[in-house]
């Protein structure tokens, strides 16, 4: 099993209340390097929740979040610390910046220097475009370059999003229902496509469409009430009872 | 060369707005020195003072457009940092006057001859120097909107809040300025000016020069703000816009990047209000006063947020319908007028006055040549 030295994502009885609901109560994760992890349950699990502790919204109020191999406590940093560290995500509701051209929503998520004076005149404006269209090649987006992001379908939107994090090239990708609204075509694309990032990038994949969750042929773990109900492989999760009981036999 | 080139990347509206201003620095020297006065190509003196004072709220509006239209930082204090680049340039002047006051003391202005003090007061060393008086213009607003600026967005206050802090800041400043023990002469504030670097300050010929400075600095403001909008900067302000923690969660530092817009935003407000004050002779507390910010933000939305010529144009077009308004029959209904075109620019042309011209001539180019589009 995983250790925390080697884990690149290590999370260990978190807790989180808002307002005296506990959103999270002793949530405990690892995920190794490299490694694809599907979560999936629930409406109101805490998946989101999860999300915003990694990425330092939320402060747990007790419990441990460390990156890289134990190496950083995330709970001491902000969010543009740690996006900094290399952790990317796209949100559950798609976000994209609606006025900017597909390709500057690229050109603003590529890594490299984010001050105000390196994007007002210094190196963000010396970025070459072939930068920009290599993302766009991923994510399929390369016919539609300058057309307006606020433009796009929703599940247009979500490639965009996702290659934005892409172009963070981020050590860890957190991807918040990445398929809803999308075509089955489209979903099935997506899979393709989290899987083709996951050969360089770690990933964790919230999502409730199962076949999509199956086709990502990854470990599962299922959140309930804020804990962990059951992980494993897919076959295993999702014939577990209290599973059945909880979330895929509603 | 590089001017050809920069004239091209312009948009059409924005290379007819600098012609225009080179038209102003030419026609309104010519049309005042040069006409005799029974000429119809004669501009009156009064007109000149009148342009000049509504250049200086267009320089105003185009530092207002950045952070609002651009950054969506609804600043409704903006106002205080014109009039704190006022009073730097009013006690400027003061410092001018010497012997020539009521009193006719050598250093003190009148109004400290007056409170019977005996010594200048910290705040007003230096300012007899140009230079000095110069840098405060820019550096008290700067300073002034880093710290509020630093607090504020640090503690990620947005929207209203920060709306309605910015509203308290310029408010508590008017209440500050009326107190006389501030030193900046009470309710009264600084005015009989006698002369700018010698030039007398009353003079026609100063007159058109400052006019002329204030369309020059005008289009220095336009100048610096195209440059930083059309910079990967502004493209990164418009994303905080639009989609504030998307920005954040890509790793910005979101407070950073409105805090430098923020300052800079306030030292071009300072130097709009350093211009002002000698061409109306008089600077006092009601600069502070809420509603004039308030106003700054209407002229914007009137001339089109987000497009800087459009913030200046309605900075004019505002302020010559409150110039008709308000010496005429009509004038205790200017505050209605206002709120009434507020009202219908928010309503039916939420791009201003810009955004319809543009639609216009949209309209009419694809109207002539409808193929043209395929
Ligand atoms: N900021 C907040 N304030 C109060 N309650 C919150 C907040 N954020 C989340 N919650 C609550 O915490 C619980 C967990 O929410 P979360 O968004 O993490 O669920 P989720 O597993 O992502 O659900 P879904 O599948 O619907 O997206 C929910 O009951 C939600 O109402
Ligand atoms: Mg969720």
């Amino acid at each position: 099993m995983a250790s925390l030295t080697s884990a690149l994502l290590y999370l260990d009885d978190v807790q989180v209340a808002f307002d005296g609901f506990k959103a999270l109560r002793g949530l405990s994760l690892m995920l190794e390097p490299g490694e694809m992890r599907a979560i999936i349950g629930p409406n109101g699990a805490g998946k989101t929740t999860m999300m915003d502790v990694i990425t330092g919204k939320t402060r747990p109020d007790t419990g441990s979040v460390l990156f890289d191999g134990g190496r950083v406590d995330l709970t001491r940093h902000d969010e543009a610390a740690i996006a900094g560290m290399g952790i990317g995500r796209k949100f559950q509701k798609p976000t994209v910046f609606d006025s900017h051209s597909v390709a500057d929503n690229i050109l603003l998520a590529l890594k490299g220097p984010r001050g105000p004076l390196s994007a007002w005149f210094g190196a963000r404006n010396r970025i070459e475009p072939a930068r920009i269209d290599r993302v766009l090649e991923v994510v399929r987006l390369s016919a539609l370059r300058d057309r307006l992001a606020g433009s796009l379908s929703h599940g247009q939107k979500q490639w965009l999003e996702i290659g934005m994090l892409l172009a963070q090239d981020p050590k860890l990708l957190l991807v918040d229902e990445p398929v809803a609204g999308m075509t089955d075509a489209e979903t099935e694309t997506t899979a393709t496509l989290l899987k083709d990032i996951n050969r360089d990038h770690s990933v964790i994949v919230v999502e409730h469409d199962m076949s999509f969750v199956r086709a990502l042929e990854c470990r599962v773990t299922c959140l309930h009430e804020g804990a962990v109900l059951a992980e494993g492989r897919i076959d295993t999760v999702a014939s577990n009872e209290r599973v059945i009981e909880v979330y895929l036999g509603r | 060369m590089i001017t050809l080139r920069l004239m091209r990347a312009l948009a059409g509206r924005e290379q007819v707005f600098l012609a225009l201003l080179a038209a102003l620095i030419v026609l309104v020297p010519v049309g005042n020195l040069v006409m005799p006065p029974d000429s119809v190509l004669h501009i009156p003196t009064g007109t000149v003072v009148l342009l000049g004072k509504y250049v200086c709220y267009a320089i105003l509006a185009i530092a207002l457009d950045l952070v609002w239209g651009y950054c969506g930082i609804l600043s409704l204090g903006h106002g205080a940092f014109f009039a704190l680049g006022g009073y730097a340039m009013g006690m400027y002047l003061m410092r001018q006057i010497g012997t020539r006051g009521v009193y006719g003391h050598p250093v003190l202005p009148d109004f400290m001859v007056f409170l019977n003090w005996k010594e200048l007061p910290v705040t007003w060393w230096g300012f007899d120097w140009f230079g000095y008086a110069m840098l405060m213009v820019v550096l008290v607003p700067g300073v002034l909107a880093f710290v509020f600026g630093w607090l504020a967005f640090r503690s990620r206050v947005t929207g209203v809040y920060l709306s309605i802090i910015t509203q308290a800041l310029t408010y508590a400043l008017l209440l500050a300025f009326f107190r006389n023990d501030m030193g900046f002469g009470g309710n009264n504030g600084l005015t009989d000016f006698k002369d700018i670097l010698g030039f007398p300050v009353q003079a026609q010929s100063t007159r058109v020069g400052l006019f002329v400075l204030s369309v020059a600095t005008l289009a220095a403001t336009f100048g610096l703000a195209r440059w930083l909008v059309g910079s990967t900067y502004g493209k990164v302000l418009v994303a905080i816009r639009d989609a504030e923690s998307r920005t954040r969660f890509l790793g910005y530092r979101v407070e950073h990047h409105k805090l430098l817009v923020f300052t800079l935003s306030a030292m071009l407000a300072g130097i709009a209000g350093a211009l002002y004050v000698p061409q109306v002779g008089i600077i006092n507390p009601s600069e502070f006063a809420p509603t004039n910010s308030i106003e700054a933000v209407v002229w914007v939305a009137v001339g089109g947020r987000g497009t800087l010529v459009g913030a200046a144009l309605g900075a004019v077009v505002v302020n010559a319908l409150k110039t008709v308004f308000t010496t005429g029959a009509l004038a205790p209904y200017w505050l209605f007028a206002l709120g009434g075109l507020f009202v219908l620019v928010t309503l039916a042309l939420p791009q201003g006055i810009l955004g319809l011209l543009e639609r216009r001539r949209a309209a009419k180019s694809t109207a002539v040549s409808p193929k043209a589009a395929e």
